[in-house]
This record gives C-alpha cells, sequence and structure tokens, in this order.
C-alpha cells in the first residue's frame, strides 16, 4: 500500500475577487418579459411606490456572463478542500465521514425542494413521515421520549436545551434562584456561551490529571443555584467520562436538569445511551454522526430530545401521528415558542432519515465500532510519531478522537501546531488544533471516523511523519509552510486592525485609498 | 431478508482481515475491550429497535422516492404562500455550486486549504454589502429569526440598554424566536401599527421610546406586506433617544427599494432564501446581518466575519477571521453570545445568485415582481366580498386578503382552491385577529398572468359557489 506521502500541489487559479471580473454590460440571467397585458393595466410598477422609497441607483453589483460566474465557482471551489477529496481524519471533533451522494440526489428531488413549509399538511404527508420516522429512530438511539429538528445546528440546540432548562424552572417559580448552568472545559465551547445568551452564569470544571471532569469539583459547584449541567461526553479528548452518572445523579439530587451533548455520538451508537445515564435532555448533530454534509459550515441540524417530563417545553410544532396521518401538534403547555423558523434544516433531516436506513441497528453499532478501531488505531501510530503525545489516560483506549499534543516536538524543534497545519496543507491534509482555551499544550485532534480505510488512515500518518522528519531536519521550511496550498502565510495583523481590517470589497476599496 | 453478513459500502474496515490487522496493532483481542472505559451499567446491551434497512443503494432510494411521492408541491400546484420563505426562480448555476463536493463536504479548515471557502463567503458579503450599501457583512446565521434575535442583543450590548421595541407587523414566528432568545436578558415591548396603513403608528412610538430603550426593530416590507415609508423618521426618533434604528428586510427587494442604510439603520438583517435557495420546507433559511464599518459595531458581532488581507507574497489575496476573539470559539465565557454551524453553503450560493442577476438583472426582477403583484392586488380586488386592508399603502411582493365579507373561512376557501390545484395564500387570521378572517398572499416573479388569472377565477367560483357557508 501506498505509505509515501503524495506529490500533492493544490489548484491554484489566481482567481481575482469577482468585482475586478466585471464587465459592463455583460449578463448572468435573464428573467421573463412582463405581459403586455399587465403592464397596460398597472403600468411600470413604480407609479405606486413612495417617491422616498425608490432606488435610484442600482447596486453596485459586478456585471458578468453565465459561464464566467460558473467558472469562477468552479476554480474557488477547487481551491477548497472538501472531504470528499482528503483523508479527512484531520478535523477531530467534526466527524467527518462520508456524505453519501444517494442521500444529496433524493434530497435534490422537487418533492422535497419544492414545498413550502406553510402548505396544507395533506399535501405534505411524505415529509411529515420522514420527519415523525427518524424521530422514532432517535429516541431508539438515544433512550429517549420525544425529539424536534428545529435547532439549526448543535449550538442552536444547546440554545434549546438552556431554554428548556429555564423554561422547566419558571414552571416551578425558581428561575431566578436557579441561575447557575455548571459544564466543562473539554465540552463545546457553545455550552458555556449559549447559556450565557440566556443570562446565566456559566461554571466550567477543569479536567483533573486524568484528563475527566473532577466529580468534587461538581460537587463543590452544584447548590440551590444550580439550574442545569450541560456535558459532552466522550468529551474532546475522546476519553468516555465513567463516572456520568454520578454527574447526573448530584445535579438532580441539587434539582437541576441535565443536558447531554452528543453532538458527536459517533463511537457510541447502540453502545451507551443518553437515557442509560439518566440524562433529560440530549441532542445530537445530524450532520456529525448522521452524516449529512457540512457544507462549509451549514445548513446543518442539533436534533434535540427530552424525556416524557420535559416534551411540553419544546419548540412548537411537534410532529406527530394519528394511526391516520401525520400532523402538526401546536399544542405544547409550557413551550419555549421557537428557536428557529419553520421545523429545521428539513433536507439534512432527509439525510438522516435516509443514512439511518441504509445501515440499520447492525449497521449502526458497525458504524461505532469501527469509528472507535480506526480511532485507537491512529492512536498507536500517532503515539509513534518523534514529539507526538496523548496526553491522559495513558495506555487505555479512546472512543472515536484523540487530542493529541506536539509539546515535546515544540520543544525540541520550535515548530508550533499551527506550523504542522499549515505544512499538513502542503500535502492536501488539514490538521485542526482544539477548541480553546489550549488545555493541552500545542494541541491537534484527529477523528478517524467510520469511513476511512486502513490504507488512507496510514496515508495520513505517513503524512505527519514526513511533516515532523522536516520539522526536525529543516524547520524553517515547516515554519515557512503553506508552499504547495493555494496561498501563503496570511497577513493577521490586519484583520485585527480596525484601520486596516476589511470585511467587504466596498470597504477594501475605501481602506486602500486612505 | 437474509441475515448474512456485509460489509457495507459506507464502512471499509468492515472487512475481517484488515479489522483483525487493526486489532493486532492495538493490541486489543476484540473490539469491546476498546469500550473497557464504559461501566456495564451504562452499557445497552439490546437491540435498537429500527426497521429492517436497506443497504442496497437502489432498494433506499425506492423506499425513500415512494414516501417523498406522498408530497404534493409547488412545482405540481400553483402556490401563492409566503410569509419567511418565498418560492422565487433558482438560477440552475446555484445548485451546481452547492452540489459541488468541494463546498458541499468542506467545513472549518484554514485560509490556505480552504481559500475557496473564505473567498466565496468574503464576495457573498461584498455584493450583500453593495445590495445593503453597508461595509460590514456576517457569514450567514441560521434565519431571520436568529439575525434579528442577534441584531437586537448586539444593540443591548452597544447602548447598555436592555429594552427593545418591535413593531407588531413582525413575523409571529420571528418574534416567537426573538422572545426566547432574549429571555430573561432583554425585555420586548411592541409597538402598534396604523390600521389603515400597516404602517407603524409614529404616535405609539413616541409614547413607548424612552432612556431605556436599547433600539427600534421593524420590518420593511413587513409581514404584511406593506412598504414602510416612514424609515427616516423612525431612525430619527431612536437616535433623537440613543437607541439605534434595526431593520429588517428581504434583500430580494433592494433591486427597486432603498435600502434601510439610507433611511437611517444602524443595524440591518433579513433572510437570504430568497437569493437562489430552494424552499426545501423551509430548510432553505439562512441569515444576514449587517452594519457599518465602526469598531463598536464590529466588535459585537458573534459571527465570522471574514476579512481580505496579504499574504507573504506580494500581490497575492488572502482572507482570514477580522477579530476572532470576539467570537465564543476564542472565549467561551466573554465571547460574544454563540458561534458554531449556521448556513455558510447558502451563503455561498446567494453569492452566486448576487453574481448572475447583477445590478440591472436585480432591478428587473423587483419590477417585475412590483408589477405582477399590483396586477394580482387589482384582480383579486375586483372580486365581490374580498377586500385588501392596507391599499393606501404600497406593496412589494405580499399583500394581505380580507375575506370576512365572504362568510367564508381562509382555511374552507384554501381546502376549495386546493382541489384547483392552487395553494392559497397564508391564513392568518389565528397570528393577526384582530385583522379578522385574513390570508397574506405572495406574488413573485415566476407567476405568470395565467396562473394569476387562475387564481381570481377560482376564488370567483369559491365565494359564488352556494351552500357551504357557516
Amino acid at each position: 500500500m501506498n505509505k509515501q506521502t503524495k506529490n500533492f500541489h493544490q489548484a491554484k487559479w489566481d482567481e481575482p475577487v469577482i468585482f475586478e471580473l466585471s464587465n459592463k454590460g455583460e449578463r448572468g440571467i435573464l428573467f421573463s418579459e412582463i405581459e403586455q397585458e399587465i403592464e397596460e393595466l398597472i403600468g411600470d410598477g413604480f407609479s405606486k411606490l413612495p417617491k422616498n422609497m425608490i432606488r435610484q441607483k442600482p447596486p453596485n453589483l459586478p456585471e458578468l456572463s453565465q459561464m464566467r460566474v460558473l467558472k469562477h465557482y468552479l476554480r474557488l471551489s477547487q481551491q477548497t478542500l472538501g472531504a470528499d477529496f482528503n483523508v479527512d481524519i484531520g478535523q477531530g471533533t467534526c466527524t467527518m465521514k462520508y456524505s453519501p451522494k444517494i442521500n444529496e440526489k433524493l434530497a435534490s428531488s422537487l418533492k422535497l425542494t419544492a414545498l413550502h413549509p406553510a402548505q396544507d399538511e395533506i399535501t405534505v404527508q411524505g415529509i411529515l413521515e420522514i420527519i415523525y420516522k427518524l424521530d422514532l429512530f432517535l429516541r431508539e438511539i438515544s433512550g429517549l421520549d420525544k425529539f424536534t429538528f428545529q435547532p439549526g445546528g448543535g449550538s442552536q440546540a444547546i440554545l434549546g436545551m438552556a431554554s428548556v432548562i429555564q423554561a422547566y424552572h419558571d414552571s416551578k417559580g425558581e428561575s431566578e434562584q436557579r441561575d447557575e448552568i455548571i459544564t466543562t472545559m473539554f465540552s463545546h465551547p457553545s455550552d458555556a456561551a449559549a447559556p450565557n445568551v440566556k443570562g446565566y452564569k456559566v461554571i466550567n470544571i477543569y479536567p483533573n490529571e486524568d484528563g475527566l471532569p473532577d466529580v468534587e469539583a461538581l460537587e463543590k459547584a452544584v447548590s440551590n443555584r444550580t439550574a442545569g449541567l450541560l456535558i459532552t461526553n466522550p468529551e474532546d479528548t475522546g476519553i468516555f467520562n465513567p463516572k456520568i452518572k454520578e454527574f447526573t445523579r448530584i445535579v438532580h439530587e441539587a434539582g437541576g436538569v441535565c443536558g447531554y451533548d452528543q453532538a458527536n455520538a459517533n463511537g457510541i451508537l447502540g453502545i451507551t445511551r443518553a437515557k442509560d445515564a439518566d440524562f433529560d435532555l440530549c441532542f445530537f448533530n445530524l450532520h456529525k454522526t448522521f452524516s449529512s454534509p457540512h457544507g462549509c459550515g451549514g445548513p446543518a441540524t442539533g436534533a434535540f430530545g427530552v424525556t416524557d417530563k420535559f416534551i411540553k417545553y419544546l419548540p412548537v410544532p411537534l410532529v406527530e401521528f394519528d394511526k391516520d396521518k401525520y400532523y402538526f401538534n401546536y399544542n405544547v403547555s409550557n413551550s419555549i415558542g421557537k428557536v428557529r423558523s419553520f421545523y429545521g434544516v428539513v433536507p439534512a433531516i432527509l439525510k438522516a432519515y435516509s443514512w439511518i436506513m441504509s445501515l440499520g441497528n447492525e449497521g449502526l453499532k458497525e458504524v461505532s465500532q469501527i469509528a472507535v478501531l480506526n480511532n485507537n488505531y491512529l492512536l498507536k501510530k500517532v503515539l509513534e510519531i518523534r514529539g507526538a503525545s496523548a496526553p491522559y489516560a495513558k495506555g487505555r483506549h479512546r472512543i472515536e478522537q484523540v487530542r493529541y499534543s506536539w509539546e515535546n516536538l515544540y520543544n525540541e524543534t520550535g515548530v508550533t501546531t499551527e506550523d504542522i497545519t499549515c505544512r499538513m496543507a502542503d500535502f492536501g491534509f488539514h490538521m485542526w488544533s482544539s477548541h480553546h482555551p489550549f488545555i493541552v499544550p500545542q494541541p491537534f485532534t484527529l477523528e478517524p471516523t467510520e469511513s476511512y480505510s486502513k490504507a488512507e488512515i496510514d496515508e495520513y500518518i505517513a503524512g505527519l511523519k514526513r511533516v515532523v522528519e522536516e520539522a526536525y531536519e529543516n524547520p524553517e521550511l515547516v515554519k515557512s509552510a503553506p508552499h504547495r496550498s493555494v496561498i501563503h502565510k496570511i497577513n493577521t495583523e490586519a484583520l485585527d486592525d480596525p484601520a486596516k481590517w476589511a470585511i467587504t470589497w466596498r470597504a477594501y476599496l475605501k481602506k486602500k485609498q486612505k | 431478508m437474509s441475515k448474512k453478513k456485509i460489509v457495507h459500502p459506507y464502512i471499509p474496515n468492515s472487512v475481517p482481515e484488515i479489522k483483525a490487522e487493526m486489532l493486532e496493532v492495538i493490541g486489543a483481542k476484540d473490539i469491546e475491550e476498546l469500550y473497557e472505559d464504559i461501566p456495564e451499567e451504562l452499557r445497552f446491551r439490546d437491540e435498537m429497535n429500527l426497521p429492517e434497512p436497506f443497504p442496497s443503494e437502489y432498494d433506499l432510494s425506492r423506499h425513500v422516492e415512494q414516501i417523498l411521492s406522498k408530497n404534493q408541491t409547488c412545482q405540481e400546484n400553483i402556490s401563492f404562500l409566503g410569509g419567511d420563505c418565498w418560492q422565487h426562480y433558482v438560477p440552475a448555476i446555484c445548485d451546481e455550486i452547492n452540489q459541488r463536493s468541494e463546498f458541499l463536504t468542506a467545513y472549518a479548515g484554514e485560509p490556505y486549504e480552504d481559500h475557496g471557502r473564505f473567498q466565496t463567503l468574503f464576495e457573498y458579503a461584498s455584493m450583500m454589502g453593495e445590495l445593503l450599501e453597508m461595509d460590514v457583512v456576517n457569514v450567514p446565521t441560521y434565519d431571520w429569526g436568529q439575525a434579528a434575535s442577534t441584531s437586537i442583543r448586539m444593540a443591548a450590548r452597544i447602548t447598555g440598554r436592555t429594552e427593545i421595541l418591535i413593531s407588531k407587523t413582525i413575523s409571529p414566528d420571528r418574534l416567537s424566536i426573538i422572545k426566547n432568545y432574549c429571555k430573561p436578558v432583554v425585555t420586548i415591548k411592541q409597538v402598534e401599527y396604523d390600521p389603515s396603513t400597516g404602517k407603524l403608528d409614529l404616535d405609539d412610538l413616541k409614547s413607548k421610546i424612552s432612556a431605556k430603550t436599547a433600539g427600534i426593530y421593524f420590518e420593511n416590507p413587513s409581514y404584511l406586506g406593506c412598504i414602510e415609508d416612514q424609515g427616516q423618521i423612525i431612525s430619527d426618533i431612536a437616535h433623537s433617544h440613543g437607541a439605534l434604528s434595526l431593520v429588517g428586510t428581504d434583500p430580494i427587494s433592494l433591486g427597486v427599494l432603498v435600502p434601510p442604510s439610507n433611511y437611517g439603520a444602524d443595524i440591518v438583517c433579513g433572510d437570504i432564501q430568497s437569493l437562489g435557495m430552494h424552499m426545501q420546507f423551509g430548510g432553505g433559511l439562512a441569515g444576514f446581518i449587517a452594519t457599518r464599518d465602526e469598531e463598536r459595531f464590529v466588535t459585537e458581532y458573534p459571527s465570522r466575519l471574514f476579512g481580505i488581507t496579504t499574504t507573504a507574497v506580494e500581490g497575492e489575496h488572502g482572507f482570514g477571521d477580522v477579530t476572532y476573539d470576539r467570537t465564543s470559539f476564542h472565549d467561551r465565557i466573554e465571547g460574544k453570545e454563540f458561534i458554531g454551524t449556521a448556513a455558510a453553503l447558502w451563503g455561498i450560493t446567494a453569492g452566486v445568485y448576487l453574481a448572475l442577476v447583477g445590478p440591472h438583472g436585480i432591478q428587473e426582477l423587483g419590477q417585475l415582481i412590483l408589477q405582477k403583484s399590483q396586477y394580482a392586488m387589482k384582480k383579486l380586488s375586483e372580486l365581490q366580498g374580498i377586500r385588501i386592508p392596507f391599499n393606501q399603502s404600497s406593496h412589494f411582493k405580499e399583500f394581505v386578503l380580507d375575506l370576512s365579507e365572504t362568510g367564508k373561512e381562509v382555511n374552507k376557501i384554501n381546502k376549495f382552491l386546493l382541489e384547483k390545484n392552487i395553494f392559497g395564500g397564508k391564513d392568518i387570521s389565528d397570528e393577526f385577529p384582530e385583522l379578522g378572517n385574513c390570508a397574506v398572499y405572495c406574488i413573485t416573479e415566476i407567476h405568470t398572468k395565467d396562473d394569476i388569472d387562475s387564481l381570481v377565477q377560482a376564488l370567483d367560483e369559491c365565494l359564488n359557489e352556494g351552500g357551504d357557508r357557516q
């Protein structure tokens, strides 16, 4: 098998910013002519508008022919390293798995794309069936009792959890007193940030020397001010917290509600469930574990589930079935209202449904088992690389991902995680560091999922080895990377300077003139 | 179905020999051993009660298509539904680009290997900036509801105040999102609208605005379809009280309508679904937020903001995150609100759309919509028993039909229309009970004169049909 690094070079089109391609008079698309009868009856359409509301000068958009627009975007697409192109195990925590093309095809059907959300229920029985059945599937996977797909991503699902926790305490008249949410430093940043939006004071539990959140610290943190716990497991380290049930017990005894961040549940499908650890709430990211594509950062879905006791707080509408037809239920007594318009990112729901229907009970378990196998194989191989380490849980196995460290490499060569990331790009790989703060020094996080073959994992490892060899032999080569990517090292100083930053082309032109 | 052991096409290392080889490298006897950290009491040892799967792609496709076939679409029928999700024409290139594997499956790479992602989103923001005449536009958030919610929270932080005034003509769906997002930090007060024009009631605004007000939020065109021409007056009132002017807008209207920045808006938000996204049962929404390029605004965005910069090589453009430190990715405790996966692919698509339509296309499109919607309003108002409540105001693509005098409820009328393969306007009789038995109708460039005439004829039939009165 190929264990050598490829002689890769990314596409480099030197494609200008689209405004620089504009040629006065060119057109990318034409619309229908107005019918003569309408024009005769109505006139130009402007006469009815208030004078002060008529735009006098057309917006300064670029003018391009259709093929030039296409070419521009195709070139820019080639300058984007999608998961379909690389061995995408370098974006740990993101669960970069294969998003099956059949699901894209199905979701592109006019039977889905041409549905308006306010259509009569009778006309949308097919899509309601899919929403309802995916709810049933996720109930099986989590052990919880009802799901909504309204949140448009994991962070919005966390906001949903924090909102439900607040509504629950509201209903008991305790929401003012219970103003604290507890989370852990190796949970996703939004587990702290989203409850903050809801006015919560957030207590962050730091990991102990084993990398796990400290039970004693939790015991100290809970009080009659505790509204709830929002926690990821396995955390970013890939270590499963074996005391998770103690966490829920402690928080429940303090009167709090427990929310499980299962955004990435890729290693535990059919292995362990939110219900088994006594969680009241949980969510899954359909764009992670359940294969809907990441789309450069959405559209996405945070599928949000609750136990029976909390159904009455969920956002409306819920999708129900009365043995005859599927329907929307707006009759949810203590509903938090809405977190996103309508019913969520419906194509992602369809793709997740289809993915589960391709795999079934055994297939889902196989997904997780192979994801865990791949991860532990990768762990073994990475630890053989000079300068790499995997803090915490020495000698133990991990679930679906590992947060590694280049600390030794940095101490020996001065080469940082960021430098290695840039150099990995020269070989067509991603290598992501970590969520902030960097508790693990010089961190990097790898998650091989079930999608990549052993040969591909070996290829990634060969890439890491090659870059590490370079770091020891010729650190400057790594520090000045990338060399074979689309562009060279960017000037980040300008991005933090109000006098220089330019978030649009018009701002850029103004500042350039000065 | 047989229970023979398969190697699923999505799971290459299911091959038994490979599995064994990898286990040997790891030094584990089986995969079960890798789960050693999960205590037995947490282990789920049952089967998940899931249907028999369809590992064959053909079988799977048949199965899903068969379910989807139960839907009746806006393609097979004539739809006049609007209200936060709209049927516009989607140019073929929009789909071509957002289905590209490169964009579809990329996520969070660096400014180097994901240069294209950064450039397309910078260009999207830049073209939106031209449409809005504002210098800062974010990488898209979930939808208009989120964009409005964040605009409000930004206003509260910028002014150090905790009360927001919101026009009562706002979409109830959106108001519900805002209420949840603001609770309990920002208090919401609603401002009345003039029942004859649908525009904001300025006297009510003046009576409610105070030194506590962080901002006034209104939409233009409103959910009820009316164009608000008092924008500058409203902004002036806000500013004279030290509050900000926040405006929600449908960007596809801005080829013909003045952008809110021209009438004093400080923060502008809305949805880009109309710019090249299919409706997808509401799945095509994505929100934008725009402001002037002032530090006090820029540093309050929770969103990603992509900026253009130089690189180590003379003359080369690069792109990266502007003021990343303000985000919750950088600081989970002090970061502004939160950031996560939202709707970037729709931002790229809206960029493609704006590049295709250009300055003249967006204007021609707007004019087409104005003419068609005015034609529909004229024809519909000629029907016996149908009234157009805010006919003193002008409209863009949506307008309210009052069907009270017909003696038939909107849902009954819509059932009748459905039999004629027409999806009637959105029933708002529950959302706006004060208006009575009303529906919001939406006309866009996709409607032909024949489509509109069919609606008029069907409604005429419905209203003249005997016996069904309640």
